[in-house]
């Protein structure tokens, strides 16, 4: 029941991309959900997006950016490996239809879920713009993946080796003053939807957010991953992934996802140095 | 069979043991309180003999009566009492098939224990402590010939079951030996529902639920672990892929919360987390296991049921000096098996009775304390117990840095949400006749998601009622 790996790629030294063999999964997936993977039989189960669907080659493409132990351990993993547990597809589809301009704003690994969900806006009938911003150009990914749908991709980077000098909030303002926009889709780190949600409110513009918080089994069984909402408490796993960014309690979710900031320290430490046995 | 020297009693002996149930083995309660061995060790053979011999073979046979599979119990202790250890394995596997767990966590004191008729004057017979002794035995000693590796003729009918818990694992063993063929599909990563994720390993080690899943497996069950149906295939889609008949079996994993501020606190979990971050993901042998969990110094579980006893004795065995069970009814109201209460006090847990919590205090985004009202009991509500009403002005605050709540767990949205036309309870649980037929033709269903958080062995009636019930269906299926 193992998944076989077929392609991996190195992104960034901190990104890495994969194609994984998964029949069942992909004849399901649909743009905007995610699966569980738990990498090893000592393994930690962790939330990954879809970055791409292939039911045809019965596969699903996977990227990976190396925080803690498992993503690491997932990175050490080669083409021909396999890994030992994937579930899925989670989550609900983002909904997708005409809506008339929709802008992508991604950061990090957030420009992998983007690329379905992008191309499946594209497919409904939308104008789609993609913002996608980093540092500086050497770790900007996902460009040309973008590009193939998009009707314009726009780039920011901090030290403006790239693109637009600044962050990718400022790339979007400007858009919404200049084009407008109908629906803002944000994925990436909570900071940069936080921020997203919050320079699309003053326009009115309907604004989704992946969120991402701490899961562990994804079918809302444990209810490790609740978020707050127009302050109701739901779970990440089964009322989301994705939800009104203007109605997120931001805070709440980056406290949250800092739990494990010790143990996971400890964890890593204890991988590293290879005096704990890891399988 | 078995080589047992047995023992004969007198008649003055076994009027003398009558009066006193042989003690169970235990761990010690300080050692135990720092590890996640068994707690219990169970008979040895000289011990189930002589509580064998306590039982009177009444021919009411009132035991029987209150156990809700109708184990033949006088009959499974007159085989221990003959030596036949094996055989009185069978002989309870004919309305059980998993007595090695049932035997660890019915509440017998409330089921065929409580209308044991030696127990009307004295002690009642130790049911459940002889039914694990038998399964344990078998288990250890190899079924060797016992005539049941007869492989029964395939129907051709194809059967899928959602849930690998005691209510998915029962209909698919008795579906299994009638000749149907019988895939299980479970979300998770390893088979076996709440007696892995969420029983610690100190009342049911794993290997155990194990061992019963490979028992199943060799009866051909396939079993589809990371497969969560609604999601990767709806019920209708098993039945368009094939299947003749679908049972669920998806228990009731939902966990509720309070709704009181704080909830949300970091250090704040339900007591589903806690538990599978500890029992399936092995987090008790972090960083060896890769799992995380918080290893709270002061910890209170929130609730007074099963789960919250486990919760409580995970907490100490992770590393608590202090853990509180906050409970809002008092001592006489604990839902929790009697047993497991008392080896809760036994490895000091300080019980919290008659105390609500109304709020979670924290700082920095993490839990500092719980503030709690004190609570009184008035007249009986609806349950029939007496309902708790907060005393005015008695708010105080006990400081912990981890809360545990446990105080439920509703309906799993998944199912419902992919499955139209299956008709639901106002709680959100699927409405199922006794024999576990839905709304919709050819799905069953049975155990928690039916009942709601119920027990074991109902669970796995539930799963034996269906099988009966499925098997009828898809026969009559061949006549038309
Ligand atoms: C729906 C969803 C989709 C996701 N998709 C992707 C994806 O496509 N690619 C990808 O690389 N990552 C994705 N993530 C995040 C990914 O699950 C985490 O990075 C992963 O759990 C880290 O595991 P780890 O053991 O390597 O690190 P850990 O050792 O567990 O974590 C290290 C630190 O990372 C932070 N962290 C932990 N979990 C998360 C989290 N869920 N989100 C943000 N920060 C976290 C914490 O601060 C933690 O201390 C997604 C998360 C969700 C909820
Ligand atoms: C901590 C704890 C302690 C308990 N202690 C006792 C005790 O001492 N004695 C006792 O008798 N009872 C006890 N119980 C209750 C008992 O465990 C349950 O009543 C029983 O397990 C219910 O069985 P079930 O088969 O209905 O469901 P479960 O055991 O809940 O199994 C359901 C299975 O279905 C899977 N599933 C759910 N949704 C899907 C889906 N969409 N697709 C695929 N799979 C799915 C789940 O992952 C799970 O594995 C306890 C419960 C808990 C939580
Ligand atoms: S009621 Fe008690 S004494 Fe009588 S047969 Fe049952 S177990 Fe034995
Ligand atoms: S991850 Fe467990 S409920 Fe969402």
């Amino acid at each position: 029941m193992a998944n076989k790996i077929l392609e991996k790629r190195e992104l960034r030294s901190d990104l890495f991309f994969f194609v994984v063999e998964a029949p069942e999964i992909s004849k399901k997936a649909k743009a905007g959900q995610f699966v569980i993977v738990r990498p090893t039989e000592n393994g930690e189960r962790i939330p990954l997006s879809l970055a791409d669907i292939n039911p045809e080659r019965g596969t699903i493409s996977l990227i990976v950016q190396t925080i803690g132990v498992t993503s690491t351990k997932i990175s050490t993993l080669n083409v021909g490996e396999e890994i030992s547990d994937i579930a899925g597809p989670m989550g609900h589809p983002t909904p997708v239809k005409k809506y008339g301009r929709v802008v992508l704003v991604g950061g990090g690994f957030g420009a992998a879920p983007l690329y379905p969900i992008g191309r499946a806006m594209k497919e409904a009938g939308n104008t789609v713009i993609s913002i996608t911003g980093a540092r500086t150009e050497s770790l900007l990914v996902y460009e040309k993946e973008l590009a193939e749908f998009s009707d314009k991709v726009l780039i920011s980077t901090d030290d403006g080796s790239k693109g637009h000098k600044g962050v990718v909030t400022e790339v979007l303002k400007s858009e919404i003053e200049e084009n407008g926009a109908d629906l803002v889709i944000a994925v990436g780190p909570a900071i940069m939807m936080k921020f997203v949600s919050l320079t699309t409110k003053p326009y009115n513009v309907k604004t989704l957010v992946s969120l991402n918080p701490i899961m562990v089994d994804g079918t809302g069984m444990c209810g490790a991953c609740r978020v707050s909402i127009g302050g109701k408490t739901m779970f990440g796993c089964t009322d989301g992934p994705d939800f009104d960014g203007h109605l997120v309690d931001w805070d709440l979710l980056m406290a949250r996802q800092r739990t494990y900031l010790a143990e996971e320290k400890e964890a890593m430490e204890a991988y590293t140095c290879d005096c704990v046995p890891h399988s | 069979m078995a080589e047992t020297k047995l023992r004969e009693y007198t008649k003055e002996e076994i009027k003398e043991i009558r009066k006193t149930r042989t003690p169970i083995p235990e761990q010690d309660p300080v050692a135990r309180g720092k590890n996640f061995d068994e707690v219990a060790l169970g008979y040895t053979e000289e011990q189930a003999l002589r509580e064998a011999n306590r039982c009177m073979a009444c021919k009411k046979r009132d035991c029987v009566a209150g156990c809700p599979v109708e184990v033949p119990i006088p009959e499974f202790i007159e085989l221990i009492r003959q030596g036949d250890f094996i055989g009185a394995a069978r002989k309870i596997k004919e309305k059980n098939s998993l007595p090695a767990i049932c035997g660890r966590v019915c509440p017998q004191e409330n089921q065929c224990e409580s209308l044991c008729t030696l127990g009307k004057k004295m002690e009642p017979v130790a049911i459940g402590r002889l039914e694990r002794f038998v399964a344990d035995y078998e288990r250890m000693h190899g079924s060797g010939s016992g005539g049941e590796d007869v492989k029964p003729e395939p129907t051709g009918f194809k059967v899928a079951v959602v849930g690998s818990g005691p209510a998915g694992l029962t209909v698919a063993s008795d579906l299994a030996k009638l000749g149907h063929e019988v895939t299980i599909f479970e979300a998770l990563h390893k088979a076996g529902g709440v007696l892995v994720y969420g029983i610690p390993e100190f009342r049911l080690p794993k290997a155990i639920v194990q061992s019963e899943v490979e028992g199943i497996q060799k009866l051909g069950v396939k079993i589809e672990l990371n497969s969560v149906v609604g999601k990767l295939y709806t019920v209708d889609e098993l039945l368009e892929r094939g299947f003749d008949a679908v049972f669920i079996g998806s228990g009731a994993g939902l966990p509720w919360f309070m709704g009181i501020p704080g909830e949300n606190l970091n250090g704040v979990y339900s007591a589903n987390e806690f538990l599978t971050r500890t029992n399936l993901m092995k987090a008790y042998l972090f960083p060896e296991y890769d799992t995380p969990i918080k290893r709270g110094k002061h910890v209170a579980i929130v609730g007074g049921g099963n789960v919250a006893m486990d919760a409580a004795r995970t907490a100490l065995r992770l590393g608590a000096e202090k853990v509180y069970l906050v409970y809002r009814r008092s001592m006489d109201e604990l839902p929790a098996r009697k047993e497991e209460v008392h080896h809760a006090i036994e490895e000091g847990i300080e019980f919290k009775l008659l105390t609500n919590p109304v709020e979670i205090i924290g700082e920095d985004g993490w839990v500092k304390g719980i503030k709690c009202v004190q609570m009184e009991l008035g007249e009986p509500d609806e349950s029939g117990r007496r309902r708790p009403i907060a005393v005015e002005g008695s708010e105080f605050v006990i400081d912990v840095d981890t809360v545990v709540m446990s105080i439920g767990t509703g309906s799993n949205p998944i199912i419902p949400e992919s499955t139209p036309g299956l008709e639901l309870n106002k709680r959100g649980y699927i409405v199922a006749d006794e024999n576990g037929a839905t709304s919709k033709p050819g799905v069953f269903a049975g155990g928690d998601i039916v009942t709601g958080a119920a027990t074991v062995i109902l669970a796995a009636g539930a799963g034996r009622k269906a099988a009966n019930a499925i098997h009828e269906y898809l026969m009559s299926k061949v006549k038309n």
